[in-house]
């Protein structure tokens, strides 16, 4: 599966400068192993030293935020659009 | 009994209008609870009483103090109300990109107004609000991200009045600022009936992350960390200004004169009336659509007002 991957201005120095690059996998977890491969200053970013999702970041598959979907485990498809974005206050 | 010995008085009981017209499914009935026929005009006006009447309970907040909060708009409006009516001076601390509506109705009840950076969105104006308040250790800093009084407005509140008039609620859907709405009204629709789904609605980061330097500088409301706002919810969607702006058009024919983030919500009522075979969704309108006519929601070019809303706080 090939997603495409739009990435904050914040993580676009350790991603090669752009604000949307395309990943494989068929999860979320799946997705993020083969960015960090390619961008290994993401790693922090994306994932804590236990492996799980950043608290300060929210992840949406196609707008949908993946916490409620499995987390790591949520699946992709073909052409989806995963969307990564700190969490910040509203209201 | 519609007759009050004071304006604060009138603050929610709010009425919960079927607009099922409007629901993709036709075996999804959809209700819609007008929180913005509260006095200052949002359900905003909620927690704004309840942190001013708990805190006047335990003594943290004393006579003619100083009221200090950080606010896109909303919170500020009921705050500034509530604080003219019981005789506290008011501060609050606005990002510069609101609209000129809510400027003016913090300016119509006396609050004294400091704006903050646009580029730094709501994040940029909390943190100058906990500056001043440690600058100003006699003021009384309401902070409406943590303060439990937040959220207890709405467990005491919205969620019984949605039990009341709709016990048959299968989905709520609300929008997630401060987390006060889900939190308080989520938590007391899943005690009644944990089949009641919990489903929430965002804005977009938009600009305020810019400002951002890492994602530590990030920020979770207290109210929804501390209360487990993560097992509580179902489902969680970002709603990006041109869905909102198309949904409140759709109200508007309907007659249900609502704001920009009405018409995010919807837009998750939508998704979920799609997603499910039947139920009984309910949402809330957190404010009517005044706040928002200079924006030209409802009357300007698409496009145009879409790539307005990009630049300004609606949430």
């Amino acid at each position: 599966m090939t997603v495409e991957v739009r990435l904050p201005n914040i993580l676009r120095p350790v991603a090669g400068g752009e604000a949307s690059v395309e990943a494989e996998g068929a999860s979320i977890g799946e997705v993020f192993d083969d960015l960090i491969a390619r961008f290994p200053g993401l790693r922090d970013s994306l994932l804590t030293t236990d492996g799980e999702m950043h608290r300060h970041l929210n992840v949406f598959v196609n707008d949908d935020d993946v916490r409620y979907l499995g987390k790591l485990d949520a699946k992709v498809g073909d052409g989806d659009v995963v969307t990564l974005m700190p969490a910040v206050a509203g209201g | 009994m519609a007759r009050y010995d004071n304006v604060l008085d009138t603050i929610g009981n709010t009425p919960l209008v079927d607009i099922s017209e409007l629901s993709p499914n036709p075996r999804a009935r959809v209700l819609i609870k007008l929180e913005g026929l509260n006095p200052a005009g949002s359900v905003k006006d909620r927690a704004a009483k309840c942190m001013i009447e708990e805190a006047e309970k335990n003594g943290s907040l004393r006579a003619g103090q100083r009221i200090l909060e950080s606010s896109s708009g909303n919170t500020a409006a009921g705050l500034a109300m509530i604080a003219k009516v019981k005789g506290y001076p008011f501060t609050v601390v606005v990002p510069e990109n609101v609209s000129v509506e809510r400027i003016k109705l913090l300016t119509a009840f006396g609050a004294e107004m400091i704006s903050s950076p646009a580029a730094e969105g709501s994040n940029g104006a909390m943190r100058r609000a906990q500056a001043l308040a440690k600058e100003h250790p006699d003021w009384w800093f309401s902070f409406q991200y943590g303060n439990p009084a937040n959220p207890k407005a709405h467990y005491e509140g919205t969620g019984p009045e949605i039990w009341r008039d709709c016990p048959e609620v299968t989905h709520f859907v609300a929008g997630l600022g401060t987390a006060g709405t889900i939190i308080g009204a989520g938590r007391f629709l899943k005690e009644r009936n944990p089949s009641v789904s919990i489903w929430a609605v965002q804005p977009p980061a938009g600009e305020a992350v810019e400002g951002l330097k890492s994602l530590d500088e990030g920020f979770i409301p207290p109210i929804f960390a501390d209360n487990d706002g993560y097992s509580l919810l179902d489902r969680s969607r970002v709603v990006g200004p041109r869905e909102s702006i198309e949904w409140a058009r759709r109200l508007a024919e309907v007659g249900i004169f609502a704001g920009i983030s009405t018409g995010a919500a919807m837009a998750g009522v939508a998704r979920c009336a799609g997603e499910i075979d039947e139920g009984t969704i309910v949402t809330l309108s957190p404010d009517g659509g005044w706040k928002y006519l200079s924006t030209d929601v409802w009357t300007g070019d698409l496009e145009e007002v879409v790539e307005r809303a990009r630049h300004e706080l609606y949430f």
